[in-house]
């Protein structure tokens, strides 16, 4: 049975009929084609389908989709402005933080909603912010690195 | 007769529909009541075709995985009822509604304050983005052996507050689970609040997770304990332990035994041993039985030794 969900994704409000077993990673991909967002393992464990809902990094594969009526998804493709690319995504681009690229589109809304919002800003604490996200290439190294360099980034005013 | 063959794939194949592409979920009806009285009531009404689901980071991966198999047809979602979501102090003690977010614990001043085990225990919990989707009163109704708040929660010797269309009742946590994914609630009754009496004075909290490595892991196993001492005796003392038996339990009979003793190392070293005879751990992918056993007393003796170090 279609249910209906109101929406807003990246900006825009969507109304939209939903099939409740389908996930809002499936409509977002499906019906709204958001093209960053990945299905990896689809229980939770590597994070490559990570959104902001409400704000807050969250599996979208995990979520049934009449779950998320009345609230607000932040992709990466909300993050650039005007076609600019945002400053985190340079940082991973310049800090080789992108291998094959299957975790990114995750890996940086978790680093965006940390780099807002994390209190104690040390390596450890942004090694245990991702511990949700996967990467099989980078070692996590080069991350650190794109993360750390977008922060200084924002520190100094580079940013939005 | 040739052509029949194609037609009847066809068909099984619309059956199978859901199964293609994606470990997808088969259809259900999906209810996301806001009001508690109306989520009561459709209970009271599906009964055991009804089930219930939260944060969904349980559940979801279940039901794909096919170890619940959904043919109770009815999906009932708590997580958009305000009234369950609180975390709040009253008089005597601390009262957390069933789907407040484990993030939310985490991150709330009055249970770092008040019950600093609680937070410890949960922001060792899955990951962010578990954390953020997962709820309490989820991870305790869910009934995993592996449950990270039960430990906690055991060792603050708290209560739940189940409600159902027509009643409710409040049960110590300690007989709320019956076995892996088995629990007390009846068809219908939902798991409403959490009551956590305030912790006494004179007494502190420890809590330890061994898991396969630092973050977002299940445990292998799990400690809380509570210890309360005066005159160099132990007045009060719960060890809690999970992902050592069917269901997260208490140390009763290590308990027991300590109780009114004298606080030495050789005692804590032998009550600690003792619990080896309580726990009824299984070897699965994470560790062997044996290994469970014997962190089981490592553990229980350093988590009591580490309630008796002051500002460790």
């Amino acid at each position: 049975m279609k249910m209906p969900v109101k929406i807003k994704v990246n900006h825009h409000s969507y109304q939209l009929e939903v099939e409740p077993q389908e996930t809002l990673l499936e409509v977002l991909k499906n019906k709204l084609k958001i093209n960053s967002l990945h299905r990896g393992c689809e229980e939770g464990e590597c994070g490559a389908c990570t959104v902001l809902l409400d704000g807050k990094p969250v599996c979208s594969c995990l979520i049934p989709s009449p779950q998320a009526d009345g609230k607000e998804v932040l992709t990466l493709e909300g993050l650039n402005r005007d076609g600019e690319l945002h400053p985190l995504l340079e940082a991973f681009i310049e800090n080789y933080a992108i291998q094959c690229g299957y975790c990114t589109p995750g890996m940086v809304m978790t680093a965006y909603y940390l780099i807002n919002h994390l209190t104690h800003f040390s390596e450890e604490n942004i090694r245990k912010g991702i511990e949700g996200n996967l990467c099989r290439c980078t070692g996590y190294i080069q991350i650190l690195k794109a993360i750390q360099a977008a922060k200084k980034n924002k520190d100094a005013g580079r940013w939005w | 007769m040739v052509n029949q063959a194609p037609s009847g794939m066809k068909m099984r194949l619309n059956e199978m529909k859901h199964l293609v592409g994606s470990r997808g979920i088969p259809p259900l009806e999906y209810h996301r009541p806001r009001e508690l009285q109306t989520a009561l009531a459709l209970l009271g009404e599906l009964q055991d075709r009804g089930r219930l689901i939260a944060g969904g980071t349980d559940i979801i991966p279940a039901i794909r995985k096919g170890i619940l198999s959904p043919s109770f047809g009815h999906m009932v979602d708590l997580s958009s009822i305000r009234e369950l979501d609180y975390i709040k102090r009253e008089e005597d003690g601390i009262r957390i509604g069933a789907v407040t977010r484990l993030s939310a614990l985490e991150e709330s001043e009055m249970i770092r304050k008040f019950v600093p085990i609680l937070a410890d225990a949960v922001g060792h919990m899955g990951s962010m983005q578990i954390r953020n989707q997962g709820t309490v009163g989820g991870n305790l109704a869910n009934a995993s052996p592996a449950a990270d708040t039960a430990p906690p929660l055991l060792a603050l010797g708290a209560r739940v507050l189940l409600k159902s269309a027509k009643e409710q009742r409040v049960v110590p946590l300690d007989q709320f689970f019956l076995g892996p994914g088995k629990t007390i609630l009846a068809p219908g009754e939902i798991l409403a609040e959490i009551q956590i009496p305030l912790p006494e004075d004179q007494g502190s909290f420890c809590f330890f997770k061994l898991g396969r490595r630092n973050a977002f892991t299940l445990s292998i196993i799990s400690v809380a304990t509570w210890v309360k001492v005066e005159k160099e005796t132990f007045q009060g003392i719960r060890i809690a332990l999970g992902a050592v038996a069917p269901t997260p339990m208490r140390g009763l009979k290590t308990e027991e035994y300590l109780l009114g003793q004298r606080v030495s190392e050789k005692t804590i070293d032998s009550g600690a041993k003792a619990i080896t005879d309580e726990v009824q751990p299984i070897s699965d992918v994470r560790a062997s039985a044996d290994y469970r056993k014997d962190m089981s007393y490592i553990l229980t003796r350093r988590a009591i030794l580490s309630c008796l170090t002051p500002n460790k």
